[in-house]
């Protein structure tokens, strides 16, 4: 019998596969074969889109229920190279939104296995570290025994590390919301709605995948997953949402304002849970759900957002707590009927 | 994809002169964002034998279907933009002077001292500067904002044009040497290779043309184009910057997006759009096979129609293709003639070898 | 209930009604509208809909008219010793806010508690060094309640919206002041031309629509054309008047013109059809040039599905964005006239000139 020892080992197992593979928006295919394995016996419907969305359908609609999509994002930020040198440098762009500075002594590693530093041009006074101004090292000594070249792709290298309370890796966002979700859609047994699971692609360059994804799911509701800022660290940006305070609930972002009747829904689920939860308002940002929200006539949509500090290094926290907090309310919510 | 497509019929375009009458009319129409009717005009004489296949949407797109014969044929959207970057003309400032805006992404600096074309009649008008001799050091230091430049159509002039009318420069198309000289060959040198598609179309797809409006303003016309034809996969045909000229302190070049010479360039990832890993080996391994040269467009800013068309509906794989050109946006771009005629060539190759395997989803990556 | 513009247009302006927030709007506007259509409806982002159906025989092409009804304004972001922090909700330029009169819509106890309340500025010394002089960032701002802090914290929650308090004020030469007339002016409009709508005779089915969410992003707009399909559209919104600070493109004095917008956006041959009715009923009309398209509804409209021709009217207005904007009440009727006459002429066959040369 599992005990929750296990049950959390296995997750958090879980949650280093997903954040250990490879996969920067557009080169999607190693972490979509995992999850596939993953959930293969949970669901009732599998299936690949155009762009390559991985979509699962649980159930099929029944008394007060509806069709709900739920979307979590498997890709992550990463770098394409753009020009090899004579001596074996490889130049690049960045793929989502990669900070400079995040990239300072940083290691990478490419789809095909090669692995690499970044290195900085030397700077003018007073000049600020740009990606122009960067270069990765894969140790080649010439164009010709460099293993890489124009297109390829990488991610960024850390590894896991677990601090007790609280988790560390790489690309928490948005794999950690796609261990969430996948978590609840093992648990959910019984339920009057029709439940899509999207494990979308390309979010990081446009929340793409999940405009087409929406389209075809043609949804009734549809509820986001991802990572928010904290406002908890030292002179960070002005947020309430903070580490270990439970799972927050999105009441808007820059991308778009999510449907107060969602977020009413959500916050009466979570006080009936007796759980605590959050109030998100990000001045930044976008996830899935506005690309829900905009699809064909219009759809009620929400974002169910797991706190993380550090988003977009190569060290990304969240908190163990608020996980099994929020793969609770996602399944409280998407087990009932759906009363907006 | 598969080996057993023969090319049916042997594709070899020329540069005659049909060739270079046809694009000296496309280069040389004025057709700026919002009003492509000259370009519109154009291909509807060009494609006269589609007429029953042919219309023109809400927007003013010319959608035109090409119909195979093959049972298993693919469906596959190829778009090419109608419109250029110009001005429009939108308040009179005195007699035959006009304030303008410009539309889409016109460098100001480009502006000043130029010729330009006004109208549909192209009435002729300049973009004028002051004497040199009457400027100071400091003002030459600094750029000309577009809200103090004018157009000038002469005196009386206000006659001869209305405030509303698009402008652009006023460049013929010139043949020079190996190399052609224009305005607008964004992307008048895609309409004229789709055009080309279309009358020599392979048996084995149904092409679905779209010649569309207001790609300069944000990929607007492709995306209702993409929604009518709801094609299998997605194709843009434009031209993209060629940077590929000496850095003043003799450093080695890295961002050159393309070069002159080196054939068409296949998109790996834009701004707009993350080209799908199967078409873009379709397009590289047909270029080898066929010998014809290709390069990689660097991956980098901007975006063509499939940034449009990859996200209609449930999603459409696309990839683009370009002929590079230097000086885009500017009175007058370069482009060589062989870069052209190979772009012409691949696409006439790639598309005769597709089938509908090529989106299977075992074949992805 | 006959419809009376002035009382109704005031009574908009006197509630808040946020992007995705447009409750308080969309009642009042509902009964008005219940009255002058044959079926109303409201979508999943909260748009009010309202139909009229021609009387020309079925199938029967049409129309659909655009209004935005959302309004911008502020939310809380966080709860500071009973202050509140706020971001944006639209384009608000933070160098009005101080001193801002306001409403703070609480929810925190599961009712609503509409506090009012003020923007304020804190004493410079209280701020890093960056913001000692020049305008304040917003970042800095707080809204007071007045409140004690516990009381506060009971009432508020952040994500709580926050509207601007301004009353309407009738001005002098039919002109009237307040917040959101940016676009409820044209909600007027629209009533307007319904109301006149439900005295002609009309062929065509019209389909008036109080959009949401149209300063965040158009997103109302974009899934009520996807829904509808219409044969055509025209999106009315403000646009900007002459008077300090205005000027520019937009050359439009208060009270003497109903703006068209000529432009990426607008269908040049709807353009010329509306231009013929206005000159034909002598209301005059100017050309309002958007080159490279507007920043209204009208730029989602025409990409739905394989696309629709737009036709765009203006408002003139002074101050966009602040709770201080000015308009002409002459204008609304013209406009809304115009719109009336529009429609009530259009023959069945009208769509076979609406096209590209």
């Amino acid at each position: 019998m599992e005990t929750t020892t296990n049950k959390n080992e296995t997750f958090q197992n879980l949650l280093q596969t997903l954040v250990e593979t490879p996969g920067p928006s557009g080169s999607e295919h190693l972490i979509r074969q995992k999850i596939e394995q993953e959930v293969r016996e949970f669901a009732d419907e599998i299936y690949t889109d155009a762009l390559g969305n991985l979509i699962v359908r649980k159930d099929s609609k029944g008394e007060g229920g509806k069709r709900v999509m739920v979307s979590a994002h498997v890709d992550e930020i990463g770098l394409m190279v753009t020009h090899i040198d004579d001596n074996g440098f490889a130049r690049f762009i960045m793929i989502g939104g990669v900070s400079p500075y995040t990239c300072l002594g940083g290691r990478v590693l490419f789809m095909n296995g090669t692995q690499g530093v970044i290195g900085l041009e030397r700077l003018d006074k007073d000049e600020k570290p740009s990606l122009e101004k960067m270069f990765i090292d894969t140790g080649a000594t010439s164009k010709e025994d460099c293993k890489i070249s124009v297109g390829d792709v990488c991610g960024f290298e850390r590894p896991f590390l677990d601090l007790g309370k609280r988790l560390v890796a790489k690309s928490m966002d948005d794999r950690v919301a796609v261990a969430v979700a996948i978590e609840a859609l093992k648990r959910i047994e019984i339920t009057p709605n029709e439940i899509f699971f999207v494990f979308s692609v390309q979010e990081e360059v446009g929340i793409r995948g999940a405009i087409t994804a929406a389209y075809g799911v043609d949804p009734e509701v549809g509820i986001a997953v991802d990572v928010t800022r904290t406002g908890d660290t030292p002179k960070s940006n002005k947020m309430e949402v903070a580490l270990g305070k439970g799972p927050a609930i999105k009441v808007r972002d820059s991308s778009f304002i999510a449907d107060p009747k969602v977020v009413n829904w959500m916050v009466r689920e979570a006080k009936e849970q007796g759980m605590p939860y959050q109030m998100e308002v990000l001045e930044a940002g976008g996830t899935d759900g506005a690309a829900i929200q905009r699809t064909r006539a219009g759809v009620p949509a929400g974002c169910l957002s797991i706190p993380c500090r550090y988003i977009h290094s190569p060290s990304e926290m969240v908190d163990r707590e608020d996980l099994e907090h929020s793969v609770s309310l996602l399944s409280a919510l998407l087990s009932k009927g759906i009363q907006l | 994809m598969t080996e057993k497509m023969e090319i049916s019929a042997k594709f070899d375009p020329q540069f005659g002169e049909q060739e270079l009458d046809l694009l000296n009319r496309l280069s040389n129409a004025l057709a700026v964002s919002g009003d492509e009717q000259e370009v519109r005009a154009i291909v509807y004489e060009e494609l006269k034998e589609f007429e029953d296949n042919m219309h023109t949407d809400a927007m003013g797109n010319v959608l035109v279907t090409r119909k195979g014969s093959d049972p298993e044929r693919i469906r596959v959207m190829i778009a090419a933009h109608m419109d250029e970057v110009g001005l429009m003309l939108f308040k009179e400032d005195g007699d035959g002077l006009f304030e303008f805006k410009v539309i889409g992404g016109v460098d100001p600096r480009q502006l000043v001292g130029k010729p330009v074309i006004i109208g549909r009649d192209h009435v002729p008008g300049v973009i004028g500067a002051k004497a040199i001799h009457l400027t100071t050091k400091e003002e030459r230091e600094q750029v000309l904002k577009v809200e103090s430049l004018r157009v000038d159509v002469g005196l009386g002039g206000s006659k001869l044009v209305n405030i509303g009318d698009r402008a652009t420069f006023a460049t013929s198309l010139a043949v020079l040497g190996p190399s052609l000289r224009g305005k607008a060959l964004d992307d008048r040198l895609g309409v004229f290779n789709l055009i080309q598609l279309l009358k020599n179309a392979p048996e084995n797809i149904d092409l679905l043309a779209a010649f569309t409006v207001q790609e300069e303003l944000g990929l607007r016309g492709a995306k209702v184009a993409a929604y009518h034809f709801n094609p299998d996969i997605g194709l843009a045909m434009d031209s993209t910057p060629a940077n590929d000229m000496p850095d003043f302190d003799g450093e080695p070049v890295s961002s050159y997006n393309t070069k002159l010479d080196g054939g068409p360039a296949i998109y790996l990832m834009d701004g707009a759009t993350i080209g799908d890993h199967r078409l873009v080996k379709w397009l590289t391994e047909t270029a080898d096979a066929e010998g014809i040269p290709w390069q990689y467009r660097q991956p980098g800013k901007g975006g063509t129609d499939a940034g449009s068309i990859h996200k209609t509906r449930s999603g459409v794989p696309s990839v683009s293709v370009s002929v590079p050109q230097r000086y885009l946006h500017s009175a007058a771009g370069m482009v060589r003639i062989a870069d052209e005629l190979n772009t012409l060539k691949l696409m006439h190759a790639a598309l005769s070898r597709l089938d509908k395997t090529i989106i299977n989803p075992q074949e992805r990556n | 209930m006959s419809f009376e513009l002035l009382p109704f247009l005031k009574s908009m302006i006197s509630v808040a009604g946020l992007s995705g927030y447009e409750d308080p709007i969309r009642d009042v506007v509902v009964p008005v509208w219940k009255d002058l259509s044959d079926h109303t409806w409201i979508n999943s982002h909260g748009g009010l809909h309202a139909i009229r159906y021609g009387s020309g025989p079925e199938p029967r092409p049409k129309v659909m008219i655009a209004a935005h009804m959302d309004a911008i304004g502020l939310m809380v972001t966080g709860i500071d010793q009973g202050f509140l922090r706020i971001t944006q909700v639209g384009g608000v330029d933070p160098r009005i806010l101080p001193g801002q009169m306001v409403t703070v819509h609480a929810t925190n106890t599961g009712f609503t508690a509409e506090l009012p309340a003020m923007v304020v500025m804190p004493a410079a010394h209280l701020l890093p060094k960056d913001a000692k002089s020049g305008p304040l960032p917003q970042k800095y701002l707080l809204v007071d309640t007045g409140l004690h802090p516990d009381e506060v914290e009971r009432l508020v929650r952040v994500g709580d919206v926050i509207s601007f308090a301004t009353e309407p004020r009738e001005l002098s030469g039919e002109t009237i002041s307040g917040h959101t007339l940016d676009n409820r002016a044209s909600v007027a409009a629209t009533t307007v031309a319904l109301d006149l709508l439900s005295r002609r005779k009309h062929l065509w089915d019209v389909i008036a629509i109080a959009t949401a969410q149209e300063e965040v992003g158009g997103i109302g707009a974009m899934g009520s054309a996807f829904d509808i399909m219409p044969d055509f559209a025209i999106v009315i919104d403000v646009t900007f008047a002459n008077g300090p600070g205005g000027g520019g493109m937009g050359n439009f004095d208060l009270g003497k013109t109903v703006p068209l917008t000529w432009g990426a956006c607008d269908h040049p041959a709807l353009y010329n059809a509306m231009k013929a009715t206005a000159d034909e009923y002598e209301i005059p009309v100017t050309r309002d040039f958007s080159p490279s398209g507007s920043g209204t509804d009208a730029w989602d409209v025409q990409v739905a599905q394989a696309g629709i021709p737009v036709v765009e009217l203006g408002i003139p207005l002074r101050y966009m964005h602040t709770p201080v904007e000015v308009v002409s009440i002459k204008d609304i009727k013209r406009a809304g006239r115009l719109m009336a006459e529009f429609i009530s002429d259009l023959p069945l066959d009208f769509m076979n000139t609406v096209k590209w040369e």
